[in-house]
């Protein structure tokens, strides 16, 4: 399989392409005998939206596991904003701007909508222990900002009647979109999707489709996501990154992966004599 | 009618973020506080201070300190009695090793001790999660009591192997000892806790609280958008031992005077002030003062109507009392696990709309 050369561009939608965000070199994952992704290599393009595709079992969430440091691969280097990446804890990762979403929503349920989004922006709060303690001068100040920051997302995706909830009395559409606040709120350059619309109805999922959208447009944020639904991913996404069975089967447009042999192949199944 | 939030627009983030959002709450809650700084100490008599009022304000700040730990970061601890303990030997240690030195200073100490203490009991919290963490706090609480046991240096050598407070004074008053007025040792509890209490809700409100509640609604999540687990999980059991030193050392100095340390910080008093989170509410700071405020008052009432009231012996009145909080921590575990502070809660939620609830 031949790779379309891509270089930064504008889109026709108006959207600029840039350089490599990040890049994965030969990765490999292993869990005991299990191999989850073998040896594989893509890249991700500042301000581009990536899919990674696949039937289950292909490895996608590992792969999404990989980029935000929660798996540590065997082989292999990751490489974001042109440095590699050492052994890094997940805290840090996100300290680096990589905010990411869950296959099954983690929301903290204990906490309110606002709490919860209020938590994604910890990266950008730096007043001390004492300062907070005694909640004079900084700690209020920084409070304050920040909520700001979270009122500006809230509005964005649209949740202000449910600011003061508690996250465990929401349906579940709605959780996923707080969820995605809070992931947005700290403004990451790299932004993680694991099945944004897993689980929704056509409605929902269209609100979804438009709110990824407006993110990559307003914010100019990198998204990679984990889709499986094929429309979707296919009118969303820059270019695809296929896997099956932990190996990359495909990787370019979309307009590229559906007519890739093999990658039609691992959706249909083939023959065997 | 006046319990109301309509009309009472807030114009800016810091409004919102209040402690008491509603008016008539703010009010009611500088009352409290008039009634607890003034009157009380006008008014206060030895029985209600000793069986009641010193008690309430020392539990509430153990109960701060292990609402902290266990309904804010979800690290279950068995060794609050422990800990207790810490503080009130160290507070033993440096009222004896250094006389000139005044209450307050001490008692901080004391907390800090107790802190250190506490991050060092902490540490597996890093790999061991629920039950496992109880069972290895519940270590650190037999431990604990072993050593200041059979450490003579502790309790200064002495034969009894009891420790006593030495009277010491504040402005001129006698604080502890047997000598100090009751209305001081009452204020000097109230200072305490007014102060803790205060920065308990400023913390909880704050990055750090935020920090404290993602750690105990789903560790992993947290981690991933960028709480530090070691840094967090530590910072709670140091701060809920400070409280929980504090707690242990005005305990000894200013309502016991005389203690030996199996029998006031024995693994009762874990319990006790576990009890009082759950039943006052977890993760909440009102629960604190509520359980604390129950543990206390129930068995005085029980007495009250047991023995006063119908005459009953007063070691049957006892064993009804193991029943009955037995019975009441069930019934809170099943019917309302969020406790009084959820009642609460739930009260001023329909008073907002009485009379008219639709």
């Amino acid at each position: 399989m031949t790779m379309m050369h891509y270089e930064p561009h504008v889109t026709s939608d108006g959207r600029t392409i840039g350089n490599t965000m990040m890049e994965m070199k030969n990765i490999t994952l292993r869990f005991g005998g299990v191999v989850a992704i073998k040896d594989i290599s893509f890249d991700i393009r500042e301000g581009e939206i990536r899919a990674i595709i696949g039937p289950n079992g292909a490895g996608k969430s590992s792969m999404l596991n990989v980029i935000s440091g929660f798996y540590k691969p065997q082989e292999g280097e990751v490489w974001y904003l042109g440095e590699k990446r050492g052994p890094m804890r997940p805290f840090e990762v996100a300290r680096q701007g990589i905010a990411r979403t869950f296959q099954n929503i983690a929301l903290f349920e204990g906490m309110t909508v606002l709490d919860n989004i209020m938590t994604g922006r910890l990266n950008h709060m730096s007043a001390s222990f004492l300062d907070q303690a005694i909640w004079w001068g900084k700690a209020e100040r920084e409070e304050v900002a920040n909520r700001e920051k979270a009122e500006e997302i809230i509005d964005f995706l649209e949740i202000q009647a449910i600011r003061k909830t508690p996250v465990g009395r929401l349906p579940y559409g709605l959780k996923k979109r707080v969820e995605l606040a809070r992931a947005l709120v700290a403004e990451p350059s790299l932004l993680l999707l694991d099945e944004p619309m897993a689980g929704m109805n056509v409605e929902e999922k269209e609100d979804m489709s438009r709110f990824i959208l407006d993110v990559n447009d307003e914010f100019g944020t990198t998204i990679a996501l984990i889709e499986h639904d094929m429309g979707v991913v296919m009118d969303l996404s820059d270019r695809v990154v296929v896997m099956d069975y932990g190996k990359k089967i495909g990787d370019g447009t979309p307009d590229e992966v559906r007519n890739n042999q093999e990658v039609i192949d691992a959706y249909l199944g083939v023959a065997h004599d | 009618m006046f319990y109301r939030e309509a009309g009472d627009f807030k114009t800016s983030y810091s409004a919102d973020n209040q402690t008491f959002p509603i008016a008539f709450d703010r009010w009611r809650y500088y009352l409290v506080l008039f009634v607890a700084i003034v009157v009380i100490p006008l008014t206060i008599s030895d029985y209600w201070a000793n069986s009641l009022l010193l008690p309430f304000l020392i539990y509430v700040i153990a109960a701060l300190g292990l609402n902290i730990l266990t309904g804010y970061c979800g690290q279950v601890s068995l060794g609050t009695g422990g800990f207790m303990a810490v503080g009130a030997y160290a507070t033993y240690k440096l009222m004896t090793a250094f006389p000139w030195m005044d209450m307050v200073s001490v008692t901080i100490l004391s907390g800090l001790v107790t802190a250190i203490v506490g991050v060092l009991f902490g540490l597996p919290s890093l790999r061991i999660k629920g039950f496992y963490l109880a069972v290895a706090t519940l270590a650190a609480q037999f431990f604990l009591v072993w050593l200041f046991n059979r450490v003579p240096w502790f309790y200064n050598y002495s034969a009894s192997g009891q420790i006593s407070a030495p009277e010491r004074s504040m402005f001129g008053v006698a604080v502890t000892g047997p000598n100090a007025e009751v209305w001081v040792k009452y204020l000097f509890c109230l200072f305490f806790v007014i102060v803790l209490a205060w920065i308990a809700r400023n913390l909880t409100r704050g990055s750090v609280g935020r920090q404290w509640m993602a750690i105990r609604d789903m560790d992993i999540a947290a981690e991933i958008i960028g709480v530090n687990p070691l840094k967090s999980k530590l910072t709670a059991f140091a701060i809920s031992s400070f409280f929980v030193g504090v707690s242990g050392a005005l305990l000894f100095s200013v309502y016991l005077g005389a203690v030996e340390v199996g029998e006031a910080f024995g693994i009762q008093k874990s319990f006790l002030v576990l009890f009082m989170i759950i039943i006052g509410g977890l993760g909440s700071i009102f629960g604190s003062f509520a359980g604390a405020a129950f543990m206390v008052l129930l068995p005085v009432l029980l007495k009250i109507i047991g023995v006063d009231l119908l005459g009953w012996p007063t070691d049957i009145v006892a064993h009804i009392q193991l029943i009955v909080v037995g019975g009441l921590i069930v019934f809170f575990l099943i019917v309302e696990p969020h406790g009084l502070a959820q009642l609460w809660r739930l009260v001023k939620e329909k008073l907002r709309l009485w009379p008219f609830p639709h």
